[in-house]
């Protein structure tokens, strides 16, 4: 990984929306140069997508999200990867780990009431030949995501002017 | 009655710039770029690391010069950044901030009327603390043409048999410049043949964007004729617990640890736990505050040349200080003016000296987008400024 693209991935990992002027002028560097490297990363799928982190608590909506543990026997000949092409393939599948230690699989899903995600759980994902369990943990408040705490507001306290 | 105050202290003006203080701090939707702090939290795991000190019931004194293991940290740390090796036990030690240890250096260098020289613009407490130790002022004007850097010229202009003391406030709070090691040869020289001090002040050493900080400790014969001041207050973003340090020949340490000895007692103790934490883990939270100061400063700095404002480029801390000169105002009308048109308060640079006539401090320990939303309004004001400028 070339060093501009490690200062670019660096920065807009915290802030996509920022716009490729001010992205060259923060970085210092060349502005056709971080275009460039913008381009050729999304083109080879390094960066995959620009979300947006949202706290669905404080918008009102309600969203239902569940950590499942699911402890599967691997496919003969391609080992976990089929199983977890299996399940991350169904849209309600937000993503899907591989874990070491007492279980195989993380998979988190997310619904809009907690009979759906149920309903996927007990109907398609522990129907699955290979899935030897499931355990469902439901997730009741979130206090930190993607490194941005959820829960608390900052303010500034410092004084307005110091020396 | 008879009068109580002391006639030094009664002719130490106040700051002129107490008035437009207050007004800031009453104008509640004021956005503000005046502060001289940062704007990151304390690395969590140094609060942390305090609150269990205070769990163990850490809360007793610590010897008058500093927690030994904290200023063993401290020595290894100077060695391995600066290349200058200071004795914990004998060059070192632990002061209430930075400025504790401005004021008792100079109470314990200074005879009466000793000479200190003060280059401007810079941090306020050089001059009153050198009165108050009953030497002498002597200011040295720094220029922008030189980048606000100081010259040996400038220093023989000013040098006479009283002077005993340089300060070297680099970093520069208000202005940002910094020195560097081919600067600091040239003023060495100087300190050197005319047998003076340096007190040298490198509270924001861990911020500068350009080569490596020097310092002028560092620099051959210089040990022995300088008070190298730091703290954690800027770089780890620890201001409000009070700690800096202080490391000095041990004729002129063991004289200050006197009045600290007597004044202050020792520096606060959890903060000194929670120091040794910041120095021994939180390089990379340093490395990470820097990484974001410098992104903003280039970011505020082409947001000058874009709206035609003109500033030198500054290395260090984190403050720009623009010039205003062409819009034919005083630093003051300037800041009061902004802050009624457009509620963006900066501090009138004439705050640090009267040489910073002219300019303003514009400080970027803000978020990227705070900064933007009070760069937007500086340039309509400086738009405005130059229209009606144009149709006089």
């Amino acid at each position: 990984m070339h060093a501009l693209q490690e200062k670019i991935l660096g920065y807009i990992e915290k802030n996509s929306r920022i716009d490729l002027h001010e992205l060259s002028v923060i970085l210092g560097e060349n502005e056709a140069a971080v275009m460039n490297a913008l381009e050729e990363m999304e083109n080879e799928h390094i960066i995959c997508g620009y979300h947006t982190l949202i706290n669905w608590d404080k918008a009102g909506i309600e969203k239902v999200t569940a950590m499942i543990e699911v402890r599967v026997t691997p496919q003969r000949g391609m080992g976990f990867d089929k199983v977890a092409r299996h399940i991350y393939n169904y849209p309600e599948v937000h993503s899907v780990y591989l874990i070491s230690g007492g279980f195989d699989f993380m998979v988190i899903i997310e619904g809009k009431t907690l009979k759906e995600v149920a309903e996927f759980v007990s109907s398609k994902l522990s129907t699955l030949e290979s899935v030897l369990s499931t355990k469902t943990n439901f997730i009741l408040k979130t206090y930190k995501d993607h490194g941005t705490i959820m829960t608390e507001a900052k303010s500034d306290e410092r004084m307005k002017i110091s020396l | 009655m008879r009068d109580p105050i002391n006639h030094t202290i009664r002719d130490i003006k106040p700051s002129g710039i107490r008035k437009f203080f207050d007004i800031v701090n009453e104008m509640e939707d004021a956005i503000s770029l005046g502060v001289g702090e940062p704007d990151f939290d304390t690395p969590w795991r140094v609060r942390d690391e305090a609150i269990y000190s205070l769990e163990k019931g850490r809360t007793f004194y610590t010897s008058n010069a500093g927690l030994k293991e904290l200023k063993e940290a401290i020595s290894q740390y100077l060695y391995s950044k600066y290349d200058v090796l200071y004795d914990p036990n004998q060059e070192m030690m632990m002061t209430v901030g930075g400025s504790e240890a401005i004021d008792i250096a100079l109470r314990v260098m200074l005879d009466p009327l000793d000479e200190v020289l003060i280059p401007q613009p810079s941090y306020v407490s050089y001059g009153p603390c050198t009165t108050l130790a009953n030497g002498k002022p002597v200011y040295i004007d720094l220029k922008e043409e030189n980048d606000f850097r100081l010259t040996p010229e400038e220093i023989e202009e000013k040098i006479t048999n009283k002077t005993k003391i340089l300060i070297l406030p680099f970093p520069n709070n208000p202005t940002g410049a910094i020195m560097e090691k081919e600067d600091l040869i040239k003023v060495s020289e100087v300190v050197k043949k005319h047998d003076i001090f340096v007190l040298t002040d490198e509270i924001y050493s861990e911020l500068t964007y350009k080569d490596k900080h020097c310092t002028i400790a560092s620099l051959p014969g210089m040990k022995e004729r300088t008070i190298y001041i730091n703290g954690f207050s800027k770089a780890f973003a620890m201001t409000g617990w009070r700690l800096g340090y202080v490391c000095a020949p041990k004729e002129i340490l063991s004289e200050m640890l006197k009045i600290h000895q007597f004044a202050i007692m020792c520096a606060p103790t959890t903060s000194q736990y929670a120091a040794l934490e910041a120095i021994r883990e939180c390089e990379p939270d340093v490395e990470r505050m820097k990484e974001e100061y410098d992104g903003r400063r280039r970011y505020l700095l082409e947001r000058f040349k874009e709206m035609g404002l003109s500033c030198f480029e500054p290395f260090g801390a984190f403050y720009v200080f623009p010039c205003i000169k062409e819009f034919g105002m005083t630093s003051d009308e300037f800041a009061t003016k902004l802050l009624e048109s457009q509620k963006v308060a900066v501090v009138p640079g004439n705050a640090f000296g009267d040489c910073g006539e002219g300019y303003v401090r514009i400080s970027y320990a803000y978020s990227l987008e705070d900064l933007k939303k009070a760069l937007d309004r500086i340039e309509i004001f400086i738009k405005d400024l130059k229209s009606n400028n144009e149709t006089i």
